[in-house]
């Protein structure tokens, strides 16, 4: 499987892979030095194929049209470490989490998360630090006992879902996560599943022994599980 | 509204390259992400105004529609001025960085609507390369590079060739064009790899016309 993704490079670069293929990629590249340097290299390659297809002028509307949705994204500013700012919106949702694995190894954020995404503002904190667990090369892979993914915890208790394939939740519910200790359920956000590839933050602290689970709840969740866990982790 | 700092930063904007490319010209590209990454819109106009007309050809190109083109120019300008704070300028430029963005987009676009041709490098834009209305000497430099790049392009095994142009221009994946070209998975990924590589030997080399290019670039 290794070696069948560090294949997938050049596929990368031209965006030519299936779903499947690319959302496997850009959670292979983060841990993956040599694919991060062939791909950074391959990328300079199709700008060049770029710069080669140049055509005709963009109607001169289109800059202005830009400049407008820039300004009327929702100022979301997120302090990030020391004093620098950064801008999101919520419209990144918690599936761009994979994507910003990848932002983080390259500086490419994929474009595709530009739709369809849970436009909740609660999601941005887990998504940020979800994605910030995922990156992390020290934090520690945890299996599931239930459900198809994996926990990932970090030195710090910090943790994140990664769930495959995992049908959204039905109208009118969500699904919810939640941290179990010593037989107490602790709500640990919500989120719509959905996505090939779903990267959720867990909100709060896991210590060891504790497991991680994810039921089916009614919109907004609940502060305690009413429905039998679809996942859940080993413990931690 | 009136009055305001976001009205004095819309009528600035709107200038476009005329009056605050004097103010932002000397910035390098990464330079205006990092202003980007800050909220400020006139760097997204000034990113726009040198990358902008690039990733409408592909948009084009690979679309063959104005107005999906169109949306897919937005969509990626639009994730780079949301996303500019996580840009690393290390591993990739600034413009290769929108131009995937851009890219990314108009194939997940093709792929939707279908509307993928077949028929690589029809080139039917080629005599609009230099439009009247942009720096001459962008114009130039644009065609300078196509050129460049097509009699790279050239070098290359047919095979090779083909399974860039298909994937990159056309928008197809890897398993399409092995179930059309009815050539195994494999030997598709091959050819996109070696193609890739000997093109990018071949775009080291340097030309005889030179390597000149405008500063903006570096």
């Amino acid at each position: 499987m290794e070696t069948g993704v560090h294949e997938l490079t050049a596929g990368y670069a031209l965006d030519a892979l299936e779903p499947a293929e690319r959302a496997a990629y850009e959670a292979h590249l983060p841990g993956c030095a040599s694919c991060q340097e062939e791909l950074s290299a391959f990328l300079e390659t199709t700008d060049a194929l770029a710069v080669a297809a140049s055509g005709p002028e963009p109607p001169s509307a289109l800059r202005g049209r830009i400049l407008d949705a820039a300004r009327a994204e929702p100022p979301v500013v997120v302090p990030i470490e020391s004093a620098r700012r950064r801008r999101l919106t919520p419209a990144l949702g918690v599936a761009a989490a994979v994507a910003a694995v990848v932002a983080i190894a390259l500086g490419i954020w994929a474009a595709h998360l530009s739709s369809e995404l849970d436009k909740t503002r609660s999601a941005l904190e887990g998504q940020r630090s979800a994605a910030a667990v995922v990156a992390d090369p020290n934090a520690r892979k945890v299996s599931l006992s239930s459900g198809d993914g994996k926990l990932i915890v970090d030195d710090s208790g910090r943790a994140a879902l990664v769930l495959d394939d995992l049908v959204a939740a039905p109208a009118g519910k969500t699904y919810e996560t939640w941290i179990i200790a010593g037989g107490t359920a602790t709500p640990a956000g919500t989120f719509p599943g959905g996505n090939r590839v779903d990267v959720v933050g867990v909100d709060g602290v896991v210590e060891q022994g504790d497991v991680v689970a994810v039921t089916v709840e009614r919109h907004g969740g609940t502060s305690q599980p009413t429905t039998r866990p679809i996942v859940a982790s080993s413990p931690v | 509204m009136q009055g305001s700092s976001a009205t004095l930063l819309a009528f600035a904007g709107s200038l476009g390259p005329a009056s605050m490319r004097k103010q932002l010209a000397h910035l390098s590209d990464e330079a205006l992400v990092a202003l980007m990454a800050r909220g400020d819109e006139t760097a997204l106009g000034e990113l726009y105004d040198r990358v902008g007309r690039i990733g409408y050809g592909l948009a084009v190109r690979i679309l063959r529609d104005d107005r999906l083109a169109e949306d897919a120019v937005q969509e990626g300008f639009l994730a780079a001025w949301r996303t500019a704070a996580s840009f690393r300028a290390e591993r990739a430029k600034a413009r290769t960085w929108i131009l995937t963005l851009v890219h990314r987009r108009a194939v997940d676009l093709v792929r939707r609507e279908e509307r993928r041709r077949a028929e690589p490098l029809t080139d039917e834009h080629a005599d609009t390369a230099a439009g009247a209305s942009e720096p001459v000497e962008e114009a130039a430099w644009l065609r300078f590079e196509r050129e460049r790049v097509q009699s790279a392009l050239r070098k290359l095994p047919d095979a090779q060739r083909e399974a860039i142009e298909l994937a990159y221009y056309g928008g197809f994946s890897q398993s399409e064009l092995a179930e059309r070209l009815g050539v195994p998975l494999g030997t598709i990924k091959s050819r996109m790899f070696a193609g890739l590589a000997r093109l990018r030997e071949l775009l080291d080399e340097p030309s005889e016309e030179g390597s000149w290019r405008p500063e903006f670039t570096s």
